[in-house]
């Protein structure tokens, strides 16, 4: 079964008297547990199609899947539930709620699941266990670093794990070596949760990682291949 | 539940000083509404106690009709046995039966027209402040003895120990007259009062004016004017059904429609007061939401509805607006009862204090009522205000919401 389909996915901005054609006829199938990354020069359209394919955008044509399930035509609420329990999302910086403190991140979102307040205390500070911030529990994110701060990002995303996680350029603002770390706990969880994860990304050494990177240009799909 | 509370709460400190700047014109509002919400009612019942206390009473037992006509046939039967009765079955109220009528009342010099009432002397001083105001003399006990105001008194040329003639007609259309003898001269301080009334003893105007045992109203005055509807209900209870009972509302139209003209002038002024708050509300509510936009963008896009978002901010104002009820209440309260031990002189309130037989110097009280209805108001008013900048959540999209700075 796919964990994500696109069928003739086209999404057109007008700029001025120019159409931008930031997808174009995009078709793509996504296995469950996938690792996928997205790359493509600035403006060929990553953004555009995870934001289409976690529902935060409506495609103008095409079809989008997720688990099988039709979402492009799913209302507001219903695309906000389904983001609530199948898709994790982690964003390029400045992810956090600032007045809260890494566990309180991470219990908001389960909180909103309706997720019980001891569970969600002993999920919280295991998952942040999990992603290496043991002991940095109750640190707003205001007093830590740019890869600590995405790891709680990442904790939060993936803690009532999702079938799927969409990462928007994930490492921009990292340094090498915490990019590198970010990318192993990624393939540490897809290879033991069976986590879906589509990147979009243009940095070389995310790609590395990746078991499958999709090329775009221009909206487009221009190369597709597996990767050891 | 409790996370969404503290999420809320550290909201409100990321901008202290703008909290603290609407908090403040919450609290502001609400001592002053305190303080002029409590001294507004204690006017009015001083007011209210006063002036009924001085002549109408709490309420009134009379023949139907007579509260309009006031014709001297209207007249309620065998009066003192009823009002002996009703003082039998409520001994902790004041209740003194009267007979009334309009006289020509002469000195050697001139003539006015009065209304003489008919008292009794023993019962008259515990429901009327007359009695006990008369500065001169003393008050009538029995026989052709009379008091009359101070200013009739200049009028008339007269002072204790002269004679007073007055002339007018009895109960059955016959020709009344007699002579009186001043005993003593009251001053009420009420101009109405002072001018144009006369009390003699019961058994004589009812001799007088032929009233054979009857009378015109039964003045009662409950321990409490908070507690007389309770008392008009249970008399009237026992009153035969041929007779009416007037609370005071009806007995001093003036006084229910200076009240009510004085409430809704002063409910202009809260009103705008309250107006300023709630503009301040909606200030810091729509800076609040749209400089975390970007934010509420993210948590959208993880999948949490506009609706929680909005109750989050919904939630932030009624935690200020708890801070001002309780700081509100608390100044509102304190100035209260300083006012209400060191008294305060109202500017501009000369007239009414005059009309409406009220000292000088007025002590503010404070009730449950006074302390938290404005507050309260202040706190309903600001939720509302919230309203707008939460239900704007709803037209939040994730993407562009992201895109903001
Ligand atoms: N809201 C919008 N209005 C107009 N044009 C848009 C809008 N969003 C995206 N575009 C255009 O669509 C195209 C694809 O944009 P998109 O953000 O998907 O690119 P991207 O691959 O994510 O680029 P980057 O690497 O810079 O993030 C670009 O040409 C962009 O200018
Ligand atoms: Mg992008």
């Amino acid at each position: 079964m796919s964990a994500v389909r696109c069928v003739d996915v086209c999404k057109t901005y007008r700029q001025g008297d120019e159409d931008i054609h930031a997808l174009d006829h995009v078709s793509i199938e996504i296995a469950n547990g996938g690792f996928v990354c997205l790359s493509a020069p600035s403006g060929g359209g990553k953004t555009t199609l995870l934001n289409a394919i976690g529902g935060l955008d409506v495609p103008d044509s095409g079809e989008i899947y997720i688990d099988e399930q039709r979402i492009d035509n799913l209302n507001k609420g219903e695309l906000a539930a389904l983001r609530l329990q199948k898709i994790g999302f982690v964003f390029q910086a400045f992810n956090l709620i600032p007045v809260l403190s890494a566990r309180e991140n991470v219990e908001f979102v389960m909180q909103v699941q309706g997720v019980a307040a001891d569970k969600r205390r002993s999920l919280a500070m295991s998952i942040l266990d999990e992603v290496g911030l043991g002991g940095l529990e109750e640190r707003r994110p205001a007093e830590m670093s740019g890869g600590q701060q995405q790891r709680v990002a990442v904790a939060r995303a993936i803690v009532s794990r999702p079938a799927l996680v969409l990462a928007d350029e994930p490492t921009a603002n990292l340094d090498s070596k915490t990019s590198d770390e970010l990318m192993e706990l990624f393939t540490e969880l897809n290879t033991h949760h069976r986590t879906t994860f589509i990147i979009a990304t243009h940095d070389r050494r995310v790609m590395s990682y990746a078991k499958r990177l999709i090329k775009m240009l221009d909206g487009r799909i221009v190369d597709d291949i597996a990767q050891a | 539940m409790i996370l969404t509370l503290r999420l809320a709460w550290r909201n409100l400190w990321r901008h202290a000083r703008r909290t603290w700047l609407t908090i403040g014109a919450m609290v502001f509002s609400n001592v002053l509404l305190v303080f002029m919400i409590s001294f507004q009612f204690s006017v009015y019942d001083l007011m209210i106690n006063n002036s009924l206390r001085a002549f109408s009473g709490h309420m009134q037992v009379q023949a139907p009709g007579y509260i309009d006509d006031g014709s001297m046939r209207q007249t309620v039967a065998e009066i003192v046995p009823l009002a002996s009765r009703l003082r039998q079955d409520f001994p902790d109220a004041d209740i003194a039966a009267r007979a009334s009528g309009f006289v020509l009342a002469s000195s050697e010099q001139r003539s006015y027209g009065i209304a003489v009432y008919g008292v009794e002397p023993a019962f008259e001083p515990s429901a009327s402040s007359i009695p006990g105001l008369v500065t001169d003399g003393r008050f009538v006990e029995s026989g052709d003895e009379v008091i009359i105001g101070t200013v009739l008194a200049r009028n008339l040329r007269v002072s204790v120990g002269d004679e007073l003639t007055m002339l007018g007609s009895g109960r059955d259309g016959s020709f009344a007259a007699a002579v009186m003898t001043i005993v003593g001269i009251f001053d009420s301080g009420i101009p109405d009062l002072d001018r144009s009334i006369a009390e003699i003893p019961l058994a004589t105007f009812q001799e007088v004016f032929y009233m054979r045992g009857s009378g015109h109203q039964i003045v009662i005055n409950a321990p409490t004017i908070d507690s007389a509807s309770d008392y008009r209900q249970r008399i009237r209870a026992l009153l035969p059904d041929d007779l009416e009972l007037h609370d005071w509302t009806a007995l001093q139209p003036g006084l229910k429609q200076a009240i009510t003209a004085d409430l809704s002038s002063s409910f202009f002024v809260y009103g705008v007061l309250v107006i300023l708050v709630a503009f301040s509300v909606l200030n810091t509510g729509l800076m609040s939401v749209l400089e975390r936009t970007r934010e509420f963008g993210i948590l959208m896009a993880l999948g949490i509805a506009p609706g929680r978002l909005g109750r989050l901010v919904l939630l932030e104002t009624a935690l200020m607006g708890a801070i001002g009820i309780l700081l509100g209440a608390l100044l509102g309260g304190i100035l209260t009862a300083y006012f209400g031990v060191t008294g305060f002189v109202v500017p501009g309130m000369e007239e009414m204090a005059v009309r409406f037989n009220l000292p000088a110097r007025l002590y503010p009280g404070i009730s449950v009522v006074t302390l938290f209805a404005g507050p309260f108001v202040v706190f309903l008013v600001s939720i509302l205000a919230t309203l707008y900048p939460a239900f704007r959540l709803n037209r939040l999209q994730p993407v562009e919401a992201m895109r903001a700075a």
